[in-house]
């Protein structure tokens, strides 16, 4: 409820919250740091903090690149957790982490909850677990009160965004388009009905990700939902531009 | 497999919500496939008209004698069209694919031969054809490569991760998520996301079908022992299932050793002491990784066993105690390759030389009134360049370099 609650309350002051996206430990921790900063004092609502996995399924050539890079420095699980509760110890946003469900398991689910909770982490996105795949995950986060972040997608049948939401708390992560991240999305009449479609099926507030990349973007979601979500494009924006192009980028998004 | 894919403590479907509904549709029409008796009889006559099933059972009386115990049978996957069992799995996926009505077709490949397989099955039911290549197994197998592109198939070489099969399969991944609509995933082995692990078992399960009737006309009973070599482990379950419940019949899977065990340069996950459970891929199994989860660097040099997963129902199998597993280095490999070429005129694969290797260790202790059987998963004229190399043949050697010199002119 926590996270839920404080997504609410911050929409009661702006028209569409902003959620962006770190790789952590790529390009370092250091960097990660620089970027968090920018990201926060230009306005950012809500991060998700990407715990490196060498088998990123769901992402693009971007964010994988990001993931190999940030292990061959030799990222660790043990770090990601210091590093996300430093960030949550420092600034006054949500932050939560996004990986894959291997690295959950091996770590221990239980243990992994625990350590998020001290962590003061409010939320984890694991793309590749379903509530049927993961049931003792699902009931951990109740027992923890860290909200299991589920993903819609234009796919998703009317029964089966019914069904995933009973298992979703914090907010719905509906992804633009079929695809992985990284990839540039259109928002047409398809995207409309797609949008009602979720909306019809949860009352939770709705992040649209995947390929929204600038202010025109933002601006079509504007009134449509409650978050949109930046990835791949600051990762870009800093292995071009270095850290200091993010806030401005930030600033000139609404 | 149960409910939700499992066989035991394994397997499971591990997708992207994009994935979902794709796989409730999957599922449907693969269940309507096996209740539906006109299907395996239109898969059978396919396998026998467009491939060469029944492949033949040959009795390798050459080596039986060389070693001097029982009698040795070698299975010929080799004898199917294409080259390798992968093409029971890729017709059968194909016959699935019109049935769906879907126009596309994706895969991985490692050695090359699915790959291979189902740029054939593409051809032939005209269906538009992408593959996803490791960049090292490109270079490996720079044959199939040429082959897929003659058939119309496009391949992709992957660049990211460990540049093998792994990597491969990821890349067919996020296409899939892209094209999920147009497009089906033959998947190549028994791993991956269910219903992948039973379904594509479920088609390869007529090499064991045959050899189980094979047997019993040629030997008059059962075999003791049946060895498969075993990477995602698709032709080992193909033979095993014909066997499987015979009491008297030991069903053994052998893994890549690379140069050994204790090397860390290896792809054993069930025989040596480096793999732990996770979850990657789509599925859990036993995994070459690390203490975080992390997949680690295989070593094999067959490009068809250098994998860092394996089988979930091979891996219920073993924890239940119905499948022994071991392992055979590169150089055993090698050594049981020129033997089997030299005394029978009979080019295994190097994937399935690995079964070979280790039913030479064991014939020998067996009666001269007992029967094996090894499952020669494929063909090894296409390995003809790792194998000359392996070999240092000198006068192969020269060819290629004045191949090389009239190219660069």
């Amino acid at each position: 409820m926590l996270l839920e609650n404080t997504i609410r309350n911050k929409r009661q002051e702006k028209d569409i919250l902003l959620m962006t996206h770190i790789v952590l430990g790529y390009p370092s921790f250091a960097t990660n740091r620089k970027v968090v900063a920018q990201m926060v004092e230009n306005g950012v609502d809500c991060i998700e903090m990407q715990i490196p996995f060498s088998e990123p399924m769901a992402d693009g050539p971007v964010i994988l690149k990001a993931n190999q890079e940030s292990l061959a420095q030799g990222t660790s699980v043990k770090e990601c957790m210091a590093f996300g509760a430093e960030m949550a110890a420092e600034y006054d946003i949500p932050f939560l982490f996004m990986t894959y469900y291997n690295i959950v398991y091996k770590y221990g689910e239980e243990r992994f909850f625990k350590d998020c909770q001290k962590a003061n982490i409010q939320g984890l996105i694991i793309p590749d677990l379903s509530p049927e795949m993961g049931e003792n995950f699902f009931k951990l986060a109740t027992t923890y009160q860290i909200a299991p972040i589920l993903i819609y997608a234009p796919t998703s049948t009317n029964k089966r965004m019914a069904s995933l939401n009973r298992s979703a708390n914090g907010f719905i992560y509906c992804a633009a388009r079929r695809g992985v991240t990284g990839t540039k999305s259109s928002f047409d009449e398809d995207f409309d009905t797609y949008l009602a479609r979720c909306k019809a099926a949860t009352t939770l507030p709705l992040a649209v990700g995947f390929g929204i990349q600038d202010r025109a973007d933002v601006a079509s979601l504007t009134g449509k939902v409650d978050m949109a979500v930046i990835g791949s494009q600051t990762i870009r924006l800093v292995d071009e531009k270095g850290p200091e192009a993010v806030g401005p980028f930030i600033a000139g998004l609404r | 497999m149960d409910t939700k894919g499992y066989f035991g403590n394994w397997g499971g479907a591990f997708i992207p919500e994009i994935l979902h509904e794709t796989f409730e549709q999957l599922k449907i029409s693969y269940a309507e496939a096996r209740k539906d008796p006109a299907f395996w009889q239109e898969y059978l006559q396919l396998m026998g008209s467009y491939s060469c099933r029944p492949t033949p059972l040959t009795y390798a009386e050459n080596l039986t004698k060389h070693f001097g115990g029982a009698k040795i049978f070698i299975k010929r996957e080799d004898l199917n069209h294409t080259g390798a069992h992968k093409a029971n799995n890729v017709m059968g996926q194909g016959l699935l694919v019109k049935k769906m009505g879907k126009k596309r077709v994706i895969a991985e490949t490692g050695a090359g031969q699915h790959g291979v397989a189902t740029a054939t099955m593409a051809a032939k039911f005209g269906f538009e054809c992408t593959v996803y290549m490791g960049e090292v197994d490109v270079q490996r197998q720079r044959p199939n490569v040429f082959w897929m592109e003659k058939m119309g198939a496009t391949v992709i070489p992957v660049k990211d991760g460990s540049r093998t099969l792994k990597d491969a399969i990821n890349e067919a991944f996020r296409d899939w998520v892209t094209n999920v609509d147009s497009t089906h995933y033959v998947f190549g082995t028994a791993c991956g996301p269910a219903p992948f692990p039973e379904m594509v078992s479920w088609f390869q399960s007529i090499i064991g079908q045959e050899a189980h009737k094979q047997i019993l006309e040629i030997h008059g009973r059962m075999p003791a022992k049946i060895y498969a070599c075993v990477g995602g482990g698709s032709n080992a379950m193909g033979i095993f299932q014909g066997f499987l419940g015979k009491d008297n019949v030991e069903l053994i899977g052998v893994e890549a050793g690379g140069k050994g065990l204790h090397s860390g340069q290896h792809a054993s996950r069930l025989c040596g002491n480096d793999a732990t459970p996770g979850i990657a891929q789509g599925y859990k199994t036993m995994f070459l990784q690390n203490d975080e989860g992390q997949m680690l660097e295989t070593h094999s040099v067959s490009a068809g066993l250098d994998y860092v997963g394996v089988s979930p129902i091979l891996v219920d199998l073993w924890e239940q105690k119905k499948v022994r597993f071991e392992s055979a280095t590169d150089a055993e490999v090698m050594e049981a390759l020129d033997l089997t070429m030299k005394m029978e005129g009979i080019i295994p694969a190097l994937e399935s030389a690995h079964a070979f290797v280790q039913a030479f260790k064991e014939a020998p202790k067996l009666g001269k009134d007992e029967a094996i059987i090894i499952n020669q998963s494929g063909r090894g004229d296409k390995d003809i360049f790792t194998i000359a190399h392996a070999f240092d043949d000198p006068s192969w050697k020269q060819f290629i370099i004045d191949r090389a010199k009239e190219y660069d002119k």
